[in-house]
């Protein structure tokens, strides 16, 4: 069992009532441990009734189970609750769309575009759906929160898998990988361009201190230890790990995953 | 137990391959109090030290890592290291290539929740 799988399961495990039951769901799928996702969402969703992403995260490995009927009732139960919920547009997008109901598809899609208009995965499937492309070739709600279609991973491989590591150009573009917050939504983006400019400041206050060139930027927060890093002189990476995670662990997990991205950049991003 | 600010920086201070340590106000990154060895410019560092803070701030919480509780620059030089203590002062330290980290952090953690 990976060690943010067994971290997880010890943090629900000590508060039955946390919400890592949403990471650990989405990671669980992640791994393709559908019937342990199951249990997890399924408890999820009898302990927290009102919350949507507990109905979205169940919808998703329902889905994973090909129990489409069930998925949509989990989906609407995430509407009610919460009109706006990205997940729950996207998943009803792709089921209407493969019971082919065009319109419905589209409608559901553009509410998720109007939630998040910075989702590539939702930008894309709109369009096939639009042109009429078979959606099945778009990865679209299908695939884990944090592995969005049309942005590659590198990293999983990588101790307590390929999620929750993120590579920026000093932009704040991101280049590869994601990272999921507690209710299971990609904030890659977001995050991307905030260790840009975190990296930028570092630059100048290292070089204020006369301390030479930073190598790494620790954050230990309440529940998750962030580590920010540059593989390279133009690229910064941000790993996140549970607090559950050694910091010095962190720091060797860290500099593998620097050494996976410059891999990965001069391989040409494939 | 309480510490007026003097006192909670020597205690900083005092700890092997410390150059410096000082609170700062997080909000505009103005200097508190300080305890800089010489050569080092406090104003400037506090100014930046908070602006970092802030941003990493805002990258834990978008993470959903909660509010950040220490916050380490490692360089190849020397560190710096940041830990929020209350009414918004963050207390910051700066020290060698060699010092101890770990125990930096605990005194850190330490005198931040003890200053006043």
């Amino acid at each position: 069992m990976a060690d943010d799988i067994k971290a997880m399961t010890a943090e629900l495990a000590r508060d039955p009532g946390s919400l890592v039951f949403l990471k650990l769901g989405e990671a669980l799928r992640a791994r393709g441990q559908i019937e342990a996702a199951t249990r997890i969402a399924a408890s999820g969703v009898v302990r927290h009734p009102e919350l949507a992403p507990a109905h979205d995260l169940y919808a998703r490995v329902l889905v994973d189970q090909g129990d489409f009927e069930r998925a949509y009732h989990e989906w609407t139960v995430a509407l009610e609750l919460e009109p706006r919920h990205f997940g729950a547009h996207k998943g009803l997008g792709f089921l209407c769309y493969r019971w082919g109901d065009l319109d419905g598809a589209i409608e559901h899609l553009e509410l998720a575009l109007a939630a998040d208009p910075t989702d590539a995965t939702v930008v894309q499937a709109l369009q096939r759906v639009r042109e009429g492309v078979d959606l099945a070739a778009v990865a679209l709600p299908l695939a884990p929160a944090a592995a969005p279609a049309g942005v590659a991973s590198p990293w999983d491989a990588l101790e307590g898998g390929g999620h929750d590591v993120l590579l920026a150009d000093r932009r704040g573009l991101l280049l590869a990988g994601s990272v999921c917050d507690r209710e299971g939504r990609n904030v890659g983006e977001e995050l991307a361009a905030e260790i840009a400019v975190a990296a930028q400041e570092a630059d100048r206050t290292a070089r204020l201190l006369d301390l030479g060139e930073w190598r790494s930027l620790l954050v230990e927060g309440e529940t998750m230890n962030l580590l920010v890093s540059r593989p390279t002189g133009q690229t910064v990476l941000l790993l996140a790990r549970d607090r559950a995670v050694p910091q010095g662990r962190l720091a060797v997990l860290a500099e593998r995953a620097a050494g996976i991205a410059r891999a990965w950049l001069q391989a040409g991003r494939t | 137990v309480t510490l007026p600010f003097r006192e909670a920086l020597e205690q900083i201070t005092r700890i092997r391959g410390v150059r410096g340590a000082m609170l700062v106000a997080g909000d505009d990154g103005l200097v508190v109090a300080e305890a800089l060895m010489e050569g080092i410019r406090g104003n400037a560092v506090a100014a930046l030290a908070a602006s970092l803070a802030k941003r990493l701030r805002k990258a834990a919480e978008a993470a959903g890592g909660g509010v950040p509780r220490f916050l380490h620059l490692q360089a190849r030089g020397g560190t710096l290291l940041a830990v929020p203590a209350p009414d918004g002062i963050l207390l910051v330290a700066v020290g060698d290539r060699d010092v101890n980290v770990g125990l930096l952090r605990l005194e850190m953690r330490r005198v931040a929740e003890a200053v006043v």
